[in-house]
């Protein structure tokens, strides 16, 4: 065996690993109902957090835009007039934690609440427009700086010209604070099916060794070395984790195309052309991944226990 | 090749298989181990293939005591002794062919030479065209010579067997142990575990004789032919 050089040996390594790469796959397909089900269970379990991650990706998109949305509306005293007011907006637009502002007189916002809101003919009682000016402050922030809104807030508030000033935020906060605990339940979820996977491998490959009890006797009669006996087992767990991704991803993929529909409608009736984003390819990339880390250190749990107590003789 | 050292061999439970067993087998020689069943026979065997270990005395193999062998060298320590069993030990579900380059697989070998050693070592049990059907599809013989091929593709020094004409008529036999001879007479050291007492008293070899696990009797025919 010595005088075998080491480049003849490896390429000779090489070659076995494929075939036992090949060969594993050829045992697995002479019984495609019991890798259908294992895949299938498997395909379940990888399935529903990816499902969920990518409906959070998806809520995360919708809700994306609401943050530039947190706008300060400063409402003036009535006692402001005209020009007043758009000499306080000119100078506010100034301002380098302010990236616009847009000015509402009284008139306009009077107009615009007759045709919007529906109360047009109760408004036509009032001997006068009851209504304030407003002053809409975009303010200039990156996301998620609450902190600095909430300054800015306060500085306009202390305006001698501001009556009310106020910041419609609170909800975009709540739902991002409903986001992260959803996100956490999916990491807690994922590692829980991840769990199940590596048990329904673990259990699959056992009967596998069960069943080929015989052959591993022969092969450490021989001379087979733990590793060249565990090897075959080793990529039918890679088989189980790959074909178990591939049916996540058929799963997942078909869930998304009959939700789409639906989805569409809803968004279509909130004036949003939104559109349901499918499974994107570092999603994919990293369902397949995980399938096929999950399958092989399911396969070497069960393997490194189990092949021990098969002893010849 | 074979030294053993007052080994002795006590199973969980108590059950002695082997008692202060010492014996040297020097290399290329062609013995028969015989005993009835259960006279330690096999225990034998599994003490020089490190399918046991003795709990006493000790067991050298070429030279190296069995002791030091770790779990992890016993892979690589098979690979120069081929053993051959009654039940022949072949796996179904591959062809004779597959079945008797297992071995050379095991060891890493390239595929032409894996092919060529294959093919020569079923030439010498004379199962050449036999290398694509599948064992069941053979008769007992022929499924022992398959055995006996896959035990000496890769060429080891030392030849165990364990009753490997239990199952055979006689004529079958005796075909058997002329492939042992041959391979005994190109310098494989060869021990064959036997009861069969009829087969062996026509062939001049050395006979170690067990019962109760010890060694009661050691005859050698050609050493008494010399000192004649």
């Amino acid at each position: 065996m010595s005088r075998l050089d080491v480049k003849t040996r490896s390429r000779v390594l090489l070659l076995r690993h494929l075939q036992v790469f090949f060969y594993s796959l050829g045992q697995l397909s002479r019984q495609p109902m019991s890798l259908f089900m294992t895949a299938a269970v498997i395909g379940i379990a990888l399935a529903l957090p990816t499902g969920l991650h990518v409906l959070l990706q998806n809520a995360q998109q919708i809700s994306g835009g609401w943050d530039g949305a947190a706008q300060i509306s400063l409402f003036l005293k009535k006692s402001v007039s005209d020009a007043q007011a758009k000499k306080l907006a000119a100078k506010l637009r100034r301002r380098d934690d302010i990236a616009g502002v847009s000015y509402l007189s009284r008139e306009k916002a009077l107009q615009e609440f007759q045709q919007q809101s529906g109360f047009g003919d109760a408004l036509k009682a009032l001997d006068k427009n009851p209504l304030p000016s407003v002053l809409i402050v975009q303010p200039a922030l990156a996301e998620g700086q609450a902190q600095q809104t909430a300054a800015l807030l306060e500085d306009l508030r202390k305006n001698q010209r501001v009556d009310v000033a106020q910041l419609d935020m609170q909800w975009v906060k709540r739902l991002y604070a409903i986001m992260d605990i959803v996100r956490r339940g999916v990491i807690v979820l994922a590692g829980l099916l991840a769990l199940a996977v590596l048990l329904v491998v673990g259990n699959t490959i056992r009967l596998a060794i069960q069943n080929r009890r015989d052959e591993i006797v022969v092969m450490k009669l021989i001379g087979g070395t733990d590793a060249f006996i565990r090897r075959p087992f080793l990529y039918t767990g890679f088989w189980y984790g790959f074909f178990g991704a591939l049916m996540a991803f058929i799963m997942v993929y078909v869930a998304l195309l009959l939700l789409s529909g639906p989805v569409e409608k809803l968004t279509a009736l909130y004036h949003n052309n939104f559109e349901l984003s499918r499974l994107d390819l570092s999603t994919v990339l990293i369902l397949l991944l995980t399938g096929v880390m999950l399958g092989l250190t399911g396969s070497w749990l069960a393997v490194g226990r189990h092949l021990r107590d098969i002893e010849p003789g | 090749m074979i030294r053993f050292s007052h080994a002795c061999k006590r199973y969980s439970g108590g059950y002695d298989a082997l008692t202060g067993v010492s014996f040297h087998m020097p290399t290329g020689q062609m013995a028969f181990l015989t005993g009835h069943s259960g006279a330690g026979k096999s225990t034998l065997l599994k003490l020089i293939a490190l399918l046991e270990r003795p709990s006493r005395g000790q067991v050298f193999v070429n030279g190296q005591n069995l002791a030091r062998v770790s779990r992890k060298r016993i892979p690589f320590f098979r690979r120069n002794i081929g053993i051959i069993f009654q039940d022949h030990q072949l796996l179904f579900d591959r062809t004779v062919f597959d079945n008797v380059a297992l071995p050379l697989i095991i060891a890493g070998l390239p595929q032409r030479e894996i092919g060529k050693r294959v093919r020569a070592s079923l030439d010498k049990v004379g199962l050449l065209k036999k290398e694509k059907v599948y064992p069941i599809t053979l008769s007992g013989g022929e499924q022992q010579r398959v055995g006996i091929a896959r035990a000496v593709v890769n060429k080891p020094p030392l030849l165990l067997a364990d009753e490997p004409t239990g199952n055979l008529d006689p004529a079958l036999s005796r075909e058997i142990m002329h492939i042992f001879e041959d391979f005994s007479q190109v310098g494989v050291t060869v021990l064959v575990a036997t009861h069969d007492l009829d087969l062996i008293s026509q062939l001049p070899y050395r006979q170690l004789s067990l019962k109760g696990g010890q060694l009661v009797d050691d005859t050698d025919p050609s050493l008494q032919e010399q000192a004649g």
